[in-house]
């Protein structure tokens, strides 16, 4: 498998008020094509900030990212974030949001028909004329992975894209995203909180440090897809994975 | 019906207003103030002539004039000082001098350079109201949120998308507010205006009413018609911040 991702020493700190607060300290990991990796870690430990650098957003301090073993100093369509905080556009409506991101296709229904395809993928078939404003906070996420999705990005860095959304559709959303993956091949970094959701999804489980963060342990999951979550194995890794994060088991 | 009585104390007050005018008018034998029913009649003489119709399409034409000719300097100014920043340190020091300078104290000026015709009260509305609408674009600008930009910078479009379908949108609200704040100073300036120098306009009505044998009742009407048009202009300006590609910014 050819390495898509090669991150090597990475450092970052901030300079605030009171001082310089040192976010991500020596962070090296590779990530191979098509792989999806899961990072867990303590709210505020650095996972926005670490992905924010690997998809070029900002510079690290010091260390470099490789991708396809170029240096990546800037973002691109080739790497799209699914931020945290959300990024839809509100003044356009959702299928124009789609629509935007489409700078290689050339006419204009295909774009639409592009944009239906996945606003159709994320369940929100209907409300492609809808704006931002009239979605709930469940189907603004939405909207923001399916925009991501139809540029068919080489990287998808997804920021906690789930947190908003309830437990039936965060499980149809991983689902889904599964059956995408299973036809697009996407490299995948996701950051969640929910260890059963890194589980669910993910090649390899990352486990961060508080801040400022380092790895602090890798889980592989080996297991097949479609994974049965309620299985032994899965369980059991949930519990060394919770270990890890300081949190004890509840059973 | 509850409509009606969120309407009901506005009206009841102008109602009790007038009611006391005519009330202190009729009772103090005044000579020169004119009774409401004095203003009426004042008006319809106006109509009647055809003259009011004149002075309000003078009036009209000219912040029309002055108004887009502002609009379509302070537009792409504002949009490249706010995403400029060299512009923005060039010319900001001096937009926020000539700022404060009424547009009135300019009108010497605007008589020098332009003299005493239409080019003068159309000077003094683009400049009064070319500044509003600079200063609101700029803010536009420097307020997007940082998230979107990030977002249209991932996506690699091009300039000529990432100004028409992020930026522009994204400052489309605030221009409509310096619109409104522009169209407002402009229908206060143009009525300053036509007092000192002009022979048609509403602000020349009032001053040659007066001039002309104290017709108090005519500057009355004519006040009064100035605040109605007014009203009328901001309700124009009101009806775009209903447009749909800026509601978002008043949903919530
Ligand atoms: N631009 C910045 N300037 C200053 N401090 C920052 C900046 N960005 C992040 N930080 C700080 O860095 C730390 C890590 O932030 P980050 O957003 O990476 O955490 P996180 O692990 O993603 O947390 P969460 O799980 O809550 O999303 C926080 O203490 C935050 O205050
Ligand atoms: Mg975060």
């Amino acid at each position: 498998m050819p390495i898509k991702i090669d991150l090597a020493g990475l450092r970052k700190s901030f300079s605030t008020d009171k001082g310089t607060l040192a976010v991500v300290d020596d962070v090296s990991f590779q990530v191979g094509d098509g792989e999806f990796i899961a990072i867990v870690g303590p709210s505020g430990c650095g996972k926005s900030t670490l992905m924010r650098m690997i998809a070029g957003f900002i510079p690290p301090d010091s260390g470099r990212v490789l991708i396809d073993g170029a240096v990546r100093t800037q973002p691109g369509p080739q790497g799209i974030l699914i931020s945290q905080h959300g990024s839809v556009f509100p003044w356009l409506t959702v299928q124009e949001n789609l629509m935007f991101g489409l700078n290689t296709v050339e006419s204009t229904s295909e774009k639409i028909a592009i944009a239906n395809h996945y606003a159709n993928i994320v369940g929100l078939k209907g409300f492609e004329g809808a704006y931002p404003h009239e979605l709930s906070g469940g189907m603004l996420k939405r909207v923001e992975i399916a925009r991501a999705l139809a540029v068919k990005p080489a990287i998808l860095y997804m920021d906690e894209p789930f947190s908003a959304l309830d437990a039936l559709m965060s499980l149809r959303m991983r689902n889904e995203l599964l059956k995408i993956l299973g036809q697009e091949r996407h490299t995948v970094l996701l950051i969640t909180h929910d260890v059963e959701e890194a589980i669910h999804l993910a090649d390899r489980v990352m486990v961060l440090s508080p801040r400022p963060t380092r790895i602090q342990a890798t889980f592989d999951v080996k297991m097949p897809h479609p994974r049965k979550l309620t299985s032994p194995e899965v369980q059991q890794l949930r519990q060394a994975i919770l270990k890890e994060l300081g949190v004890e088991a509840e059973d | 019906m509850s409509r009606l009585r969120q309407f009901l104390p506005g009206i009841a007050i102008i109602v009790l207003l007038i009611a006391a005018w005519w009330l202190i008018v009729t009772t103090t034998r005044s000579v020169i103030f004119p009774t409401p029913w004095r203003v009426v009649t004042g008006t319809v003489e106006l109509i009647r002539d055809g003259t009011l119709w004149m002075h309000i399409g003078a009036s009209l034409g000219r912040v029309g004039a002055g108004f887009f000719l502002a609009l379509a300097v302070a537009l792409p100014l504002g949009l490249w000082m706010g995403w400029q920043r060299g512009a923005y340190d060039t010319l900001n020091p001096l937009f926020q001098i000539l700022r404060p300078i009424s547009p009135i104290a300019w009108i010497p000026i605007a008589i020098l350079w332009f003299g005493v015709g239409n080019a003068s009260p159309i000077y003094l509305i683009f400049i009064s109201s070319v500044f509003p609408m600079v200063v609101q674009t700029v803010a536009g600008v420097h307020t997007i949120e940082k998230r979107y930009l990030r977002a249209a910078e991932n996506f690699g479009v091009s300039r000529y998308k990432l100004f028409t379908q992020v930026v522009i949108p994204a400052v489309l609200p605030q221009i409509i507010v310096g619109m409104r704040i522009g169209l407002g100073v402009a229908w206060l300036v143009v009525v300053a205006a036509e007092m000192i120098a002009l022979r048609s306009g509403l602000g020349y009505l009032i001053i040659d009413s007066r001039n002309a044998g104290n017709r108090y009742d005519l500057v009355i009407a004519g006040m009064i018609i100035i605040g109605l048009i007014g009203l009328l202009l901001d309700g124009l300006m009101r009806l775009l911040e209903g447009l749909k590609m800026v509601r978002w910014r008043y949903a919530h």
